[in-house]
Order: C-alpha cells, then sequence, then structure tokens
C-alpha cells in the first residue's frame, strides 16, 4: 500500500457496503487503492435515497453477513451484477431473487470450516465430558476432598449424525472417526464419494444417533428441521451440537425437551434470536453455549477478507470467481 | 470369600464399593475417626488394598499390614505406590492400564480445545447476560498448532492419534527415541517446549519425571504456548505455573491434575486462560465400571490363585 498518494475514485471500480463486515477497517487500509467503498451506512440520508443518488451504475456489493439482501435492495440496484459475502452462511440472501436478475453470489467458501469443525468437536466434548460445568465446580472452590465429580460419558463408540455433509461437516466427521465414533449422516444429496450410511430422512437418522451435529446451512427447507419429532427420536441420553444457524432448531421446542430430561445435553453456538439465549438453559449444567464464534479466529477472519477481495478482483477482471455459490 | 479383609483407602466409585462389601470383608478407611487405631485393630485380616490415584499403599502402610499379599489400584498411574517394598515383600500389585487411555487422550484434546477457544470462558460470558452488550472476542485457532507430547505410551499415542485428525503437527520427548513413529523427536523437554505451540504431560510419574515441566520449560513453551497436564500434579512445579501464568509468561493451561489435590491454586481461579477440572480423566460412567471390574476381577483370580488381569508387580 503505496502512502502520500491520493486514488482518484472515479478510476477505480466501485463497491457497495450498506452496512460494514466485521473489521472493515482492515478492508478500507488494505485495499482502498483497489476499490472505492461506497459506504452507504455513513450517510445521513435514508438507504434508498442515497442508493438512488450514489449507487446506479454499481455493479459488486460486499455485504456484511447479516444485512439482508433480498428484494427490496436488490431493485435498487439496477446494474448489480456481484453481492460478496465475508461469511460462509447465505441465510441473508434471497439467493432466487439475486439469480433471476442475473445477480451471481461469492461466499467464503470452506475457508471457515476447520475452525468451525474445531469448535463443533469442542462443543460435543465439553457436553459429554462436563468439562464447562467442571471448571466452574473448581472455580467455584467445590472441590471438596473426598468427593469424585460425577462421570460424564465415554466418546468411543457414539454413533453421530451429521446433518448436512458439506465441508464443515467433512471436518466435523474426521475429527470424531479419529476419537473411535462412528458417521452417519443426512444432506440434500447422497455424498458418494463418502462411505459413511446416509439417511434420507433425518427422524431416521436421529432415531440411530447419539449425538446430532447440525452443520448445514439455514434455507427454506432446513428451517425448523430439528423439530419435536427429532429431538424425542435423540432420545434421553442423546445430544444435540448447533454450529449452524439458531432457525435450524426449533428452539422452544428444545428448550423444553432439555428442560424435562427427553435429551441428554446440547452444544449450541447459535440461537433463533441472538444475541439473546433462552434463560431456561442458563440453569443447565449439561448444556454448553457459546456467543457464535465458530468461525471468530483471527486467521479465518483473515481468509475471510482475502477471499472477499480475491473474489472481488477475479469479477472485476473478468475471471472466473474463486467461490461463486451455485444455486442447486 | 467373606473374611478376607480389603481395606479401601477412599471412596471412589459406588459399584466397586458394593461389589467389595459384598464379596469381601471391607474396611472403609475413610469412616475411620482415628486412622492408625483402625489399621492396628483389623491388621491381621487385610489381605488385600484397594487404592487408586489419590491414595496407595505407601511403605508405612505395607508395614502396618503384615498380611498384605495385593494392593489393587483403581487407576493406571502407582505414584502413590510404594512398588519397591511390595517386590522386597512379594505383595503383587494391579493397576488399569487400557480402559481408560481413550478417555484420558479424550479429555487432552477437550482441554485443548476449551482453553484454545475459550469454550468455558464464552460459556460464562453468555450466561452472565454479557453478549446482550457486545460480541464476544476472537479466540485462537486449534487446527494445524504443533502438538508436543511428553511421553509416547499408550496415552501419548492416543493423544497423537486425534491430534492428527486436526491436522496438528506432532513432536515429543521420551526417555529414549521410539523407532517405530513417524513423529519428531527431541532428546529434551525445554526443546520439545520451544518447538511446539501446545505441550502435554502424558508420562508416568516416578522420581526422574518429578517437576518435568519447570520453570524454564514454561518459559520456552511461551507467551502464546498453551500447557496440557493430563499426568500428574508433581509433574509440574506449581509455583511456578501459577506466576507464569499470572504473569503471562505463559500463554495458558489446561489441568486435570494438581500437586495436592484437591487443592487448587486460587491465583487460577480468575484467569480466563486457564481451564481447571477436577481429576476427571477417566470420569466416564463406561471407563469406571470397566475399571472397577478389573480391580474385582485381579482381587479374585489372586485369592482364586489363578494368574492376574494387569500385573505390574
Amino acid at each position: 500500500m503505496a502512502h502520500g498518494i491520493i486514488y482518484n475514485h472515479l478510476d477505480l471500480p466501485q463497491v457497495l457496503v450498506v452496512r460494514p463486515p466485521d473489521s472493515f477497517s482492515l478492508y478500507q487500509s488494505q485495499y482502498s487503492h483497489k476499490f472505492h467503498f461506497l459506504k452507504a451506512w455513513e450517510s445521513p440520508v435514508p438507504l434508498d435515497q442515497f442508493l438512488s443518488t450514489n449507487a446506479r451504475n454499481v455493479q459488486a456489493l460486499l455485504s456484511c453477513g447479516r444485512f439482508p439482501i433480498n428484494v427490496d435492495l436488490l431493485r435498487l440496484l439496477p446494474s448489480l451484477r456481484l453481492v460478496v459475502t465475508p461469511s460462509a452462511g447465505l441465510n441473508h440472501i434471497d439467493l432466487s431473487e439475486c439469480h433471476s436478475r442475473g445477480v451471481a453470489v461469492a461466499n467464503a467458501g470452506s475457508v471457515a470450516c476447520c475452525d468451525v469443525a474445531d469448535l463443533a468437536v469442542g462443543l460435543f466434548i465439553d457436553v459429554l465430558r462436563k468439562i464447562s460445568a467442571a471448571d466452574r465446580y473448581v472455580k467455584q472452590g467445590l472441590w471438596a476432598s473426598k468427593t469424585s465429580y460425577p462421570p460424564g460419558s465415554k466418546l468411543k463408540g457414539k454413533r453421530i449424525g451429521i446433518v448436512g455433509l458439506g465441508s464443515i461437516g467433512q471436518e466435523v466427521a474426521k475429527r470424531l472417526e479419529a476419537f473411535g465414533c462412528s458417521i452417519s449422516y443426512n444432506s440434500r444429496n447422497q455424498k458418494k464419494s463418502f462411505s459413511y450410511p446416509f439417511y434420507s430422512n433425518v427422524v431416521e437418522l436421529s432415531a440411530n444417533s447419539d449425538a446430532l451435529v447440525i452443520c448445514c446451512g439455514l434455507s427454506d427447507q432446513t428451517h425448523r428441521l430439528i423439530n419435536k419429532e427429532v429431538l424425542l427420536a435423540l432420545g434421553k441420553e442423546g445430544v444435540l451440537i448447533n454450529v449452524g444457524r439458531g432457525a435450524i432448531i426449533d428452539e422452544k421446542e428444545m428448550v423444553q425437551c432439555l428442560v424435562q430430561g427427553d435429551i441428554g445435553g446440547a452444544g449450541l453456538d447459535v440461537f433463533e434470536n441472538e444475541p439473546n439465549v433462552p434463560k431456561e438453559l442458563f440453569a443447565l449444567d449439561n448444556v454448553v453455549l457459546s456467543p457464535h464464534r465458530a468461525a471468530f479466529t483471527p486467521e479465518t477472519l483473515t481468509s475471510m477478507r482475502e477471499i472477499a477481495v480475491g473474489n472481488l478482483e477475479a469479477f472485476f477482471s473478468n475471471k472466473p470467481l474463486l467461490s461463486q455459490v451455485i444455486d442447486d | 470369600m467373606e473374611s478376607i479383609g480389603v481395606l479401601m483407602l477412599i471412596p471412589m466409585n459406588t459399584y466397586l464399593e458394593q461389589e467389595l462389601q459384598k464379596r469381601y470383608n471391607l474396611f472403609k478407611l475413610w469412616t475411620a475417626p482415628q486412622k492408625p487405631q483402625f489399621i492396628k485393630e483389623h491388621a491381621n485380616s487385610i489381605r488385600a488394598v484397594v487404592g487408586n490415584a489419590g491414595a496407595g499403599a505407601d511403605a508405612e502402610l505395607i508395614e502396618a499390614l503384615p498380611r498384605l499379599e495385593i494392593v489393587s489400584s483403581f487407576s493406571v498411574g502407582v505414584d502413590k505406590i510404594d512398588l519397591a517394598k511390595c517386590r522386597e515383600k512379594g505383595i503383587r500389585v494391579t493397576n488399569t492400564p487400557d480402559v481408560l487411555t481413550e478417555d484420558v487422550a479424550d479429555l487432552a484434546i477437550g482441554l485443548m480445545l476449551a482453553v484454545l477457544r475459550r469454550l468455558c470462558e464464552s460459556d460464562r460470558y453468555v450466561r452472565s447476560g454479557k453478549w446482550k452488550k457486545g460480541d464476544y472476542k476472537l479466540t485462537t485457532k486449534f487446527s494445524g498448532k504443533t502438538v508436543g507430547i511428553i511421553g509416547l505410551g499408550r496415552i501419548g499415542m492416543a493423544v497423537a492419534k486425534r491430534a492428527e485428525a486436526f491436522n496438528c503437527p506432532i513432536c515429543y520427548y521420551s526417555r529414549t527415541e521410539k523407532s517405530d513413529t513417524k513423529y519428531k523427536y527431541y532428546p529434551s523437554v525445554v526443546e520439545l517446549a520451544s518447538n511446539c505451540q501446545i505441550l502435554v504431560v502424558a508420562c508416568p510419574l516416578t522420581e526422574e519425571t518429578q517437576h518435568i515441566v519447570n520453570r524454564e520449560v514454561m518459559n520456552a513453551l511461551g507467551p502464546k504456548g498453551v500447557l496440557i497436564n493430563i499426568g500428574r500434579g508433581p509433574h509440574v512445579d506449581e509455583p511456578e505455573l501459577v506466576s507464569a501464568l499470572v504473569e503471562g509468561r505463559l500463554g495458558g493451561a489446561g489441568l486435570d491434575v494438581y500437586e495436592h489435590e484437591p487443592e487448587v491454586p486460587e491465583e487460577l481461579f480468575g484467569l480466563e486462560n486457564v481451564v481447571l477440572l477436577p481429576h476427571v480423566g477417566s470420569g466416564t460412567v463406561e471407563t469406571r465400571k470397566v475399571m472397577a471390574d478389573l480391580v474385582l476381577g485381579n482381587l479374585e483370580a489372586h485369592f482364586l490363585n489363578k494368574p492376574l488381569l494387569t500385573p505390574l508387580v
């Protein structure tokens, strides 16, 4: 990045930013010699007015990962041809509306999959071996001389049902196999390159699993996929791990099942209405709560930023996108 | 069999206690108001001692039990048993190897994830309502970190196998280099600590391995390094560990064992980069039952003059 040179914004390709993604200042400092970021949130005028004044020719949008990219926004951007989101998650983007308008979508691909898989496995071990509960116990000074802490449950031999065998689900499977767990899965389509047993029905997967790990994205098909029937099939010893999106699970039902002991425990990184978490869960020792941080390590954020910029660069040089989302 | 006296040193497992009660004349040392008196009173009928990681047959106890024939430990570690004295007197010693290897290795990885990804701290963050006021910070990536293992025995190998699934390069220190492994060997613990990001203690406790993790090792591991102890408390110089953590010379620690259990240095309670567990390495329902059955099986074999299942001495 050269210092002391003022770039003529008119020469640089415009990228619309409606709300800033995490660490936007780094995009700004590292890439403002490549792109002219049109920062809609800095304007005092209402968004639609800002866009009709400034964004008629904008071809690319950098999403913050949360602000909805839907028909209301898209109809104000007649020249838009690309949406780049630094997240892996796509549920904030109306993919079919983008598709019908000829707007390509690129996300973070699989850069976050190891960190997310690590967190899923960490939550699973924590629930089974009561790590957070025991850490609380010791730090409250409760470890008395002659008592031994109530035992947890062994990992080896546990049957893991992975919901969504994409890049995250595959990394979860690889890790848990090393602990002696057996893997089955449900996914939109069976993956022929994997020999894990495939269940086309989530209830059946659940009935044959000791733990369900939710690794899929949120879509119309997966909304409230994990419902009461699935939870009851999981059973009193069953454990639920969610690193997907909160709305994949019927949260109210899940809370009730946990409180009543209809399922054995849960490790949750995501919730229906973040940052709100049902307070009934706070009283439960068999639940581990994480504030949506599965992908949030410095390395992954850097990779997400780099791949977002890489997609923008590819687009503006008429090259193939690095991680285009193909709607299937 | 009822007339055989068995001395159980501390409570360790209800199922084991109940079975011992059924099969033998069980003496529970922890219930005695005056322990030396209690031992003296029953010394003539005690032929077996059942201990665990926390309590074993030391020289004093062995001397006080002239009819002692076997010490059966509900643990794999036998550092609390005076093995030399047992050998001298022809007393058999059994432990519970293999059956708890996986649980201990699972816990080591669990501790690594808990420390690096701040699982316990972020759970606290959510429960306290702080998430409503702002996001929790970034945490440290675990996948791909170099894991250094002190002691490449059963447990060390099981830790290595699991860490490899997270793309972690593995290196180790052992008394002698192992010819049948691809992992990188370092001839000293300081060198190992200088070349890894997560250091795991997985060797037995002996005179040589006391304080094997000392100030020099901790400084070599450094302000971004994490220490995981699933061995024995005395493997680590505990006061040095506390000051290294408090001063930031060591990046974090996940501990399952301590020098004077159940005492845990209170200076560690408030540290967000430290996870503290109450010696639960083998703490699963499944494994504790298998361990108990091994203790019972060894005792039964001994008193029936059959070969012991898992003898050490």
